[in-house]
């Protein structure tokens, strides 16, 4: 007769196979079921852990869905106006070029209100990272166009799919930043498989490890789902996502150590 | 102890009482007529002298929100702009306010609306004293007259900044700003150290460290209860403000018979005009308001009780005057008088209009 595996069994140290970092809090995440914004937070806490940067780590998060990022990352934070996180990060950044600074922004917050605080602080090299989760839509305020919105795609604000004449272009903000030369490192990641969570992870050590470098901005974009505003499930969106989000917006690193990656 | 006198502009007086009061960093964007604050500041390596940071930020609204970055830090943190770029900064300022972040603003004040003209004005009373920004708050305003005022203003402004927790303006106008006169300058003080900032200001954000939960800056709160909680202690903290920080001057008030109420440019002209009044036999005094906000009220109220007319001179089309109305409650009457669009009345314009509202008429 086989072992019976109890309760007991399973908690002991011995066996402890996964351990949620304490630099989460124990909040309940305000994000959607499904949604990519909780592994995201997962894996850049679980650097800052690994890399015992707690004390020295100050991060911010403006207007979107992650305005309450403060509630459940187990650091010192500042709450941003929208589109405003790089002109924040800048400041402490400088006044206290010790200490490791990221922002985590949207895409309605990164490429449409704040487009210029984000070009100046990459176009000047400061040394934080900016991590940038692009779903294609506003989230927070209800599924409305966002700049990354994709050709076709259905939101409250297009209810009959972007129409690229009436509505302007998807902006591939990142591939634009990248060009600037105070950027040092600049990806775009995804974290819809435990393949693509591991590389997002890699990413995310990389560029926090090049932040200390003070070669200037580093820069993760993660792709994201939004089930929700794109109204579908979790499963159907990240499908939706591997066929329509990322033959635009493609995976992969796109400027390294301060040259960009020829393709 | 003042220890040196110098011939200075006055944006060049604000931007050395940065540099000897220890601010850690000033972010600025170029408007006429105060960009010499800025090219001060960089012409005068302050990171050299005292490791401050100086840094030209690609906006106004940028330069406000680097602010309120490193003011969450607990730094002396510092801005100036002029009329059209204030305007730009009001968000911020209202997510300062919201957030309780201190910090020095310094508006040098040119004719409106929209651009307007790069020439002095004074119509920016009620975006500072009013709001400005979304939301129930208030800034303390205080207004200088002189360019020791700009100096001594900054180090004032700091001290009011961090008591209460909330941002300064110093509201200057582009007369004051760009006049020269003497100055005495006070010897450099130092720069906080992170120990020194974390021990003063437990709640700054300087890294979450075993001892401490962690900090959070923001103006945000979902919760309307604790919201509307958060909204009455800002009230109770501006009636205290009000109770306690109230600074005005009276010029040849004792025998006065008719008031002056005017501040920055327009009182150094009414001083003038005293004279030239007092020349005729018309006794006349001049309530100077330093701070614009808290109002000074009470005083204005009482001499009420003395004079028999009080002329608001403001280089507007008359916003302080509504502020004195409130505080005379009726008992004397009370006009406005001011010139707009970047003109500068003349002391004899102004005795001339007492003369007309309260005597001749």
């Amino acid at each position: 007769m086989a072992d019976t595996i109890t309760k007991a069994d399973i908690i002991k140290p011995e066996n402890l196979v996964y351990k949620k970092t304490d630099l989460l809090t124990d909040k309940v995440l305000s994000y959607c079921p499904g949604c990519g914004h909780g592994t995201a937070h997962r894996i850049i806490m679980e650097t800052l852990d690994e890399m015992s940067l707690q004390s020295e780590t100050i991060g911010i998060a403006p207007v979107g869905c992650s305005v309450l990022a403060y509630e459940f990352m187990n650091i010192d934070m500042q709450q941003a106006a929208h589109g405003r996180a790089p002109a924040l990060a800048t400041a402490v950044k400088r006044l206290m070029p010790e200490k490791t600074v990221f922002t985590y922004q949207g895409d309605g917050d990164l490429a449409a209100i704040g487009t210029a605080e984000t070009i100046h602080a990459c176009n000047r090299g400061e040394n934080f990272t900016i991590f940038f989760i692009n779903n294609g839509i506003y989230g927070m305020t209800g599924g409305q166009m966002a700049p990354t919105t994709l050709e076709g795609m259905k939101s409250s604000t297009s209810p009959y799919g972007r129409d690229l004449e009436m509505m302007g272009h998807p902006l591939k903000i990142t591939e634009l930043i990248a060009q600037l030369p105070g950027t040092y490192y600049v990806t775009r990641q995804a974290v819809h498989t435990p393949a693509a969570v591991r590389k997002a992870k890699k990413a995310v050590r990389k560029a926090i490890e090049m932040q200390k470098l003070n070669k200037g901005l580093t820069f993760v974009e993660i792709v994201s789902n939004c089930n929700s505003g794109w109204k579908m499930t979790p499963v159907q969106s990240n499908h939706w996502m591997v066929e329509n989000m990322f033959p635009f917006y493609p995976m992969g690193d796109i400027k390294l150590e301060g040259e960009l990656v020829k393709k | 102890m003042k220890k040196e006198l110098r011939l200075m502009k006055g944006n060049e007086a604000f931007a050395e009482a940065a540099i000897r009061v220890g601010v850690d960093g000033y972010f600025g964007y170029p408007i006429t007529p105060q960009s010499e604050v800025m090219e001060y500041l960089t012409a005068e390596k302050p990171h050299e002298r005292t490791g401050m940071v100086v840094l030209q930020a690609e906006s106004e609204v940028a330069a406000i929100n680097m602010l309120y970055g490193g003011a969450s830090c607990g730094k002396k943190v510092m801005t100036s702009s002029s009329s059209p770029g204030v305007s730009l900064m009001q968000e911020g300022i209202s997510y300062m306010a919201g957030a309780e972040l201190p910090c020095v603003l310094l508006n040098v004040v040119r004719g409106g609306p929209g651009l307007g003209t790069i020439q002095p004005a004074q119509s920016d009373y009620f975006q500072s004293t009013k709001g400005g920004g979304h939301g129930d708050y208030r800034l303390i305003v205080i207004a200088p007259s002189s360019v020791q005022e700009m100096y001594d203003f900054v180090e004032l402004g700091f001290k009011l900044a961090f008591k209460y927790r909330t941002p300064i303006m110093v509201q200057s106008d582009g007369a004051i700003g760009q006049m020269m006169e003497k100055v005495e300058i006070d010897e450099q003080q130092k720069r906080f150290s992170e120990a020194e900032i974390i021990k003063n200001y437990p709640w700054a954000t300087t890294g979450k460290t075993p001892d401490r939960e962690r900090n959070i800056i923001t103006s945000l709160d979902l919760d309307p209860a604790r919201h509307e909680k958060h909204n009455i202690e800002l009230q109770k903290k501006y009636r205290k403000i009000e109770e306690k920080e109230i600074q005005y001057e009276k010029v040849q008030c004792d025998d006065a018979e008719y008031l002056f109420v005017a501040y920055g440019t327009s009182a150094r002209l009414c001083l003038k005009s005293i004279q030239l009044c007092r020349e005729k036999g018309i006794k006349v005094g001049l309530l100077r308001p330093i701070t614009l906000w808290p109002f000074p009220k009470d005083i204005i109220y009482d001499m009420a009780d003395q004079v028999k007319g009080i002329l608001s001179v403001e280089m507007s089309a008359g916003q302080m005057v509504e502020d004195i109305l409130l505080s005379v409650k009726g008992k004397v009457p009370v006009e406005h008088f001011g010139r707009m669009g970047g003109i500068i009345p003349s002391p004899i314009e102004i005795a001339d209009m007492l003369e007309e509202k309260f005597i001749k008429g």
